[in-house]
């Protein structure tokens, strides 16, 4: 048991499971049953919200490693066993997945079609989210991590758009055909350690032929849930046919299951194999910022063009990644928390307009500053985030990613930096298009400005916006310690032989 | 303290003004964004007098802790040297002045209090940049100026003009930002440090530090310091990076008084004079500097001989200027450059807002061949327009004489090549300076009036609102010089910059060049009124003449040497043709068509859905897998 007693991370995971045995035996008339449904999940949502927001506050900053361990024995003779635990890294994607996931519910409350199924698969999905950040044994990691995809293929191909079922099946396809690949890698692991537990596997050395497969598995898995260039079409389809909420689940708290994926295998487990690859992932990272913002730049609706941007962000969280620098590592973690926040921000204002009846189309919108001040000061705000603006959560990642990226390669970290180029073009155009100039249609002068809901959906994630822009030590203090023991850990098996860590990879000489 | 409430205070005024107006009302929350402006104008002048009276600045504030990651820690900290407590004096004053200015000017606007409240956002946003203690702090209040001049630029939303005008001074801002940020992570690379005090401290140690680049060891000083120049250069519309400034006339003419004249636009000579001590290390990188500058100078100088629009020639005037300050910091004479920034920042706010008064007067006009003969009609403006031409064209006493002189006397007395490219640049811009403006002085005052009758019927001389800040910035342009020169450059200079600026030797120097090196500028500037007064005055049928003999030249600069064109043909066309490329056919055909088109293979188009969802499944994510895994090991095997 844990140092509080009672075991915090299995109860943070099966809580939404409770609401879902809860909500799925609603019964009564149609309507009783949909309110019941929706506030049943907001409550264990935010329940669960607030045991996280405790998690963190009683998290120990100073260790760099794992806290709140549990351990119950599961499939005991194959060396399996039903492990959860939290470090600094995956601590605020925890977080980041309870804070997310009320607003999603409360984003969904427009759904009228089949309530309690859709609040049924949303919990069902919180429940695996969050389990995955907890696990700590690569089984219990990978039930988790595949059962993300079952209320996700049912919330896209039930609730989504015109083309849901082509974009569920791509989604389903992509994502299942990475995950299967990594299954194979997870076999070959256990072989080699004997057991699956992740602390384990963490010191069982791989030899380096094998890291490479793995690293190819392992990226064909991750690498799709984070979008990485060119494994990333399916994002642009999956985002435009969510509904609002799934959409918000994907950008924000499934493409983190890519990059944590990185973060916690691909780079500790495999470091030859990272090493070698590093080259590989600087370019699969940069085209994704380059390519992709160019895309985005030449999309014509909303939605889309803020999916494109966001695959161009897990470009740069690719690159800061392999740079195995502090700085790097941390400016793509921070970047993976702003990128939660912003993307949720703008796709919840897309909605916003969609709630009143509106195209996504870019042409048909305009001039909406002067018919709803509130909502494009917060949609500016996002955007300004997206394309980090200092004193924004989006610019402190991104400058954290392109210094590591500089003790590296200094073409790495300019062709990263022209994200600050791109990413504002489309932004700009973005903003124009639905914000300024004259009113294209009768139709947009009588909109609504935001309802209190939807008020009450977007302050909070623009607080969050803020904080991380302007006092970001309250994160990257708790992630100091796994990350530097991380890239401490990482030379050290690339050079046995050196006792000295090597300060700088970098390419300045006396 | 002062410094704290001097930069603050604007910030509590753009809250109030722009979040809290609707509780405040209209009236209330213009007030509220004045009175707070007033209160850093206060506090930032009398900041500075506490400073002159002790003789030094003051220890840095630190405030908090911004980002902190390993050793890459920068922190809120406010620096409080003697360079930052004049740019803090100079930017809360006329700062203050033009948020009184705006009363009058955009009494008849719809959302007045927005206007203020960006106006104090960015002043905020300017103070925390000059008194930034570390590299990226001061790329917060950069790019937090950026933000705000492109809200003011766009701030008419319903112009497309407008609009375009705003994205363009963004993003051309921001290819100038990216060598700053990639400048900023080399420092870091270098110095293990982006703390002022820290590099300045370690400049010796890494004096002869080599960085690999395009396969050869440079510099790492002169990379660095090339690189945070063409930050500069973004963000002070030098030559290459220049396009922006004009169309940013389409913002309001208070925001072209503030940003585009006085402040933002000077934060990149400012820059290169913080981080004096690092660039004095950087030779090569100051020669670019002067290069550039001098380039511009001249550029500019001529562009704005030909121009129509009443603000654009301002605008060329204001990138011509700024090229002078470049010249005398690349040389470094950077006192000299600050003497030059703080001048113009008077005599340059006041033109602009004189201008302002005129399209005031003319129902918003602002082509000056549809003006003339105002001169009886708006006396005030008349004398205040006066002051501030004389100003730029550098006729004694007013301030530009001084400090346009010291800086073709450094230039000179530098003694290198590009020392006398600048001063020939120099010596010719300060003739096309004096012409450009006294073209636009005649041509709006004096002569025959152009303008429809019912606008003439309405001409009328500005509220008192808007004349009272021009009578206190015009007593700048005609004070500053004499009052600061001993100061800034003279004697004392030395003394008074004390370590925030490390100037170079020429600063020694600059009473010993020959007399006639001495009056060339001076010559210049009356051989341009001369010039001006027979083209306009005594033989008006001239500029026609000329126009036609020398047509070529006339459309060359009629036309800002067709760099907009060039940018659009070779930059912003084939951008948009990439994006399209690369979203239909590299994305839609080539990597969806993989799974897409095995799809259709192995089904009638008409059974194709079903197909998707059934038979093809494992062949579409066979082959999907298969090109993958070829992809990846062809790389890892090649490499």
């Amino acid at each position: 048991m844990n140092s509080l007693g009672f075991p915090i991370l299995s109860l943070i995971t099966f809580l939404p499971l409770v609401g879902v045995v809860f909500i799925a035996t609603l019964r009564g008339d149609d309507e009783a049953v949909a309110r019941n449904a929706r506030w049943g999940a907001l409550w264990v949502s935010l329940v669960v919200l607030a045991l996280a927001v405790y998690l963190w506050v009683v998290f120990d900053p100073a260790q760099p490693g794992f806290q709140f361990v549990e351990a119950q024995p599961w499939l005991s003779g194959l060396g399996v066993q039903y492990r959860m635990g939290v470090d600094g890294i995956s601590l605020f994607l925890i977080l980041l997945s309870a804070f997310i996931t009320p607003i999603a519910i409360v984003s969904s409350w427009s759904i009228n079609k089949r309530v309690r199924e859709f609040m049924v698969a949303f919990l069902l999905l919180d429940t695996m989210t969050i389990g995955m950040f907890c696990a700590m044994d690569f089984v219990v990691f990978y039930v988790f991590f595949e059962a993300v995809l079952l209320p996700m293929y049912l919330i896209i191909g039930i609730w989504g758009g015109e083309r849901r079922i082509y974009a569920a099946v791509k989604f389903f396809l992509f994502t299942l055909t990475g995950s299967l690949l990594m299954l194979l890698a997870l076999v070959w692991m256990w072989r080699n350690a004997g057991t699956t537990d992740i602390v384990t596997l963490l010191h069982t050395p791989i030899p380096p032929q094998a890291q490479t497969w793995l690293f190819l598995a392992f990226l064909a898995s991750f690498g799709v849930k984070a979008a990485v260039w060119p494994l990333h079409t399916w994002l642009p389809d999956a985002y435009g046919e969510a509904p609002l909420p799934g959409t918000i689940m994907l950008a924000a708290v499934l493409s983190k299951m890519g990059s944590y994926g990185f973060l916690r295998f691909t780079v500790p487990m495999l470091p030859h194999a990272s090493a070698v690859a590093a080259p590989l992932m600087f370019t699969l990272g940069v085209v994704a910022v380059i390519y992709v913002s160019l895309v985005a730049l030449a999309q014509t609706d909303m939605k889309r063009m803020i999916a494109y941007s966001s695959v161009a962000h897990m470009g740069l969280i690719v690159v800061g990644i392999f740079t195995f620098t502090v700085q790097g590592i941390e400016g793509a973690l921070l970047q993976m928390l702003s990128h939660g926040f912003v993307i949720t921000g703008l796709f919840i204002c897309a909605g916003v307009l969609l709630a009143r009846g509106e195209t996504m189309t870019l042409s048909k919108l305009g001039g909406l500053a002067v018919r709803m001040p509130v909502y494009a000061t917060l949609l500016m705000l996002f955007a300004l985030a997206s394309m980090g603006m200092p004193g924004t959560s989006g610019f402190v990642g991104e400058i954290l990613v392109i210094v590591g990226a500089m003790k590296v390669n200094f073409w790495v970290s300019l062709l990263s930096a022209t994200g600050m180029v791109l990413g504002a073009a489309y932004m700009l155009v973005l903003l124009r298009a639905v914000l300024f100039d004259k009113t294209t249609r009768p139709a947009l002068d009588g909109l609504k400005d935001l309802s209190a809901v939807e008020f009450a959906m977007l302050v909070p994630l623009a607080m969050m916006v803020l904080w991380l822009g302007i006092y970001p030590s309250s994160f990257t203090h708790i992630f100091e310690a796994p990350v530097s023991a991380m890239v401490q850990a990482h030379f050290a098996s690339l050079n046995p032989s050196s006792a000295v860590q090597p300060v700088s990879l970098a390419m300045v000489t006396k | 303290m002062l410094t704290s409430i001097a930069v603050f205070a604007p910030l509590v005024g753009a809250v109030l003004a722009g979040i809290f107006r609707p509780f405040l009302g209209k009236q209330l929350s213009i007030a509220a964004s004045i009175l707070f402006m007033g209160i850093s104008a206060a506090a930032g002048v009398l900041d500075f007098a506490q400073a002159l009276q002790s003789g030094s600045g003051l220890a840095p504030l630190h405030l908090a802790v911004w980002i902190s990651v390993g050793d890459f820690a920068p922190d809120w900290t406010l620096r409080q040297d003697m360079l930052s407590l004049v740019m803090v004096a100079m930017v809360s004053l006329v700062s203050a002045l033009i948020h009184i200015y705006s009363v009058g000017y955009m009494a008849h606007d719809k959302t007045e209090p927005r206007f203020f409240a960006y106006l104090s956002l960015f002043t905020f946003a300017m103070l925390m940049l000059v008194t930034a203690n570390n590299l990226l702090q001061l790329f917060f209040g950069w790019e937090g100026v950026g933000l705000v001049s492109y809200l003011l630029i766009g701030y008419w939303y319903e112009r497309p003009s407008a609009n375009a005008a705003a994205i363009k001074a963004f993003i051309v801002n921001r290819v100038g930002d990216v060598g700053f940020a990639i400048g900023i992570a080399l420092t870091y690379l270098v110095f293990k440090t982006i703390s002022f005090d820290e590099i300045f401290a370690a400049v010796s140690a890494h004096a002869h530090d080599h960085y690999r680049l395009f396969g050869t060891p440079l510099p790492a000083l002169e990379v660095i310091g090339i690189l945070l120049f063409i930050g500069a250069m973004g963000k002070s519309a030098q030559l290459f990076l220049h396009t922006w400034l004009a169309d940013a006339m389409e913002g309001p003419t208070p925001v072209s008084a503030l940003i585009h004249a006085a402040t933002m636009v000077a934060a990149g000579v400012f820059m290169i004079v913080r981080m004096s001590p690092l660039l004095n290390a950087a030779p090569v990188a100051l020669e670019v500097v002067t290069v550039i500058g001098a380039s511009t100078a001249f550029f500019a100088g001529t562009v704005g001989c030909v121009q129509n629009d009443i603000k654009r020639i301002i605008a060329y005037s204001t990138c011509s200027q700024l090229g002078y300050m470049f010249i005398a910091a690349g040389v470094g004479a950077y006192p000299v450059a600050m003497f030059h920034l703080i001048n113009h920042a008077f005599f340059k706010a006041l033109l602009f807002l004189a201008a302002g008064s005129v399209i005031h007067a003319m129902s918003d006009e602002q082509d000056i061949r549809l003006m003339g003969g105002l001169f009886r009609k708006i006396p005030f403006t008349w004398l205040m327009m006066l002051v501030g031409a004389l100003a730029l064209a550098g006729i004694p006493p007013f301030s530009g004489y001084y400090s346009k002189d010291a800086i073709l006397a450094a230039a000179y007395a530098s003694h290198s090549a590009v020392g006398m490219y600048g001063w020939a640049c120099g010596v010719v811009t300060a003739g096309l300076t004096a012409f450009y403006i006294s073209r636009l002085f005649l041509l709006t005052f004096h002569g025959k009036s152009h303008a429809p009758a019912d606008v003439q019927a309405h001409v009328h001389e500005s509220p008192l609102v808007m004349l009272a800040p021009l009578a206190v910035l015009a007593l700048g342009a005609l004070g500053t010089g004499f009052m600061l020169d001993r100061l800034f450059v003279g004697t004392g200079s030395a003394n008074f910059w004390g370590v925030s600026i490390s100037a170079g030797n020429v600063m020694g120097s600059l009473d010993s060049i020959p007399a006639a090196v001495a009056m060339a500028p001076l010559a210049a500037g009356f051989g341009g009124i001369l010039v001006a007064a027979v083209f306009y005055i005594f033989m008006p049928s001239l500029p026609a003449i000329f126009a036609t003999r020398f047509a070529g030249v006339y459309q060359f600069l009629l036309n800002k040497w067709y760099f907009d064109e060039l940018y659009d043909a070779v930059l912003v066309k084939p951008t948009m043709r990439l994006a399209k490329f690369a979203w239909h056919v590299g994305d839609e055909q080539m990597i969806d068509g993989v799974p897409n088109g095995l799809a259709t293979l192995t089904s009638d188009a008409s059974s194709q859905v079903v197909k998707l969802q059934t038979g093809s499944i494992a062949l579409y994510a066979f082959i999907m897998l298969i090109g993958l895994l070829g992809f990846l090991s062809i790389f890892l095997l090649v490499r």
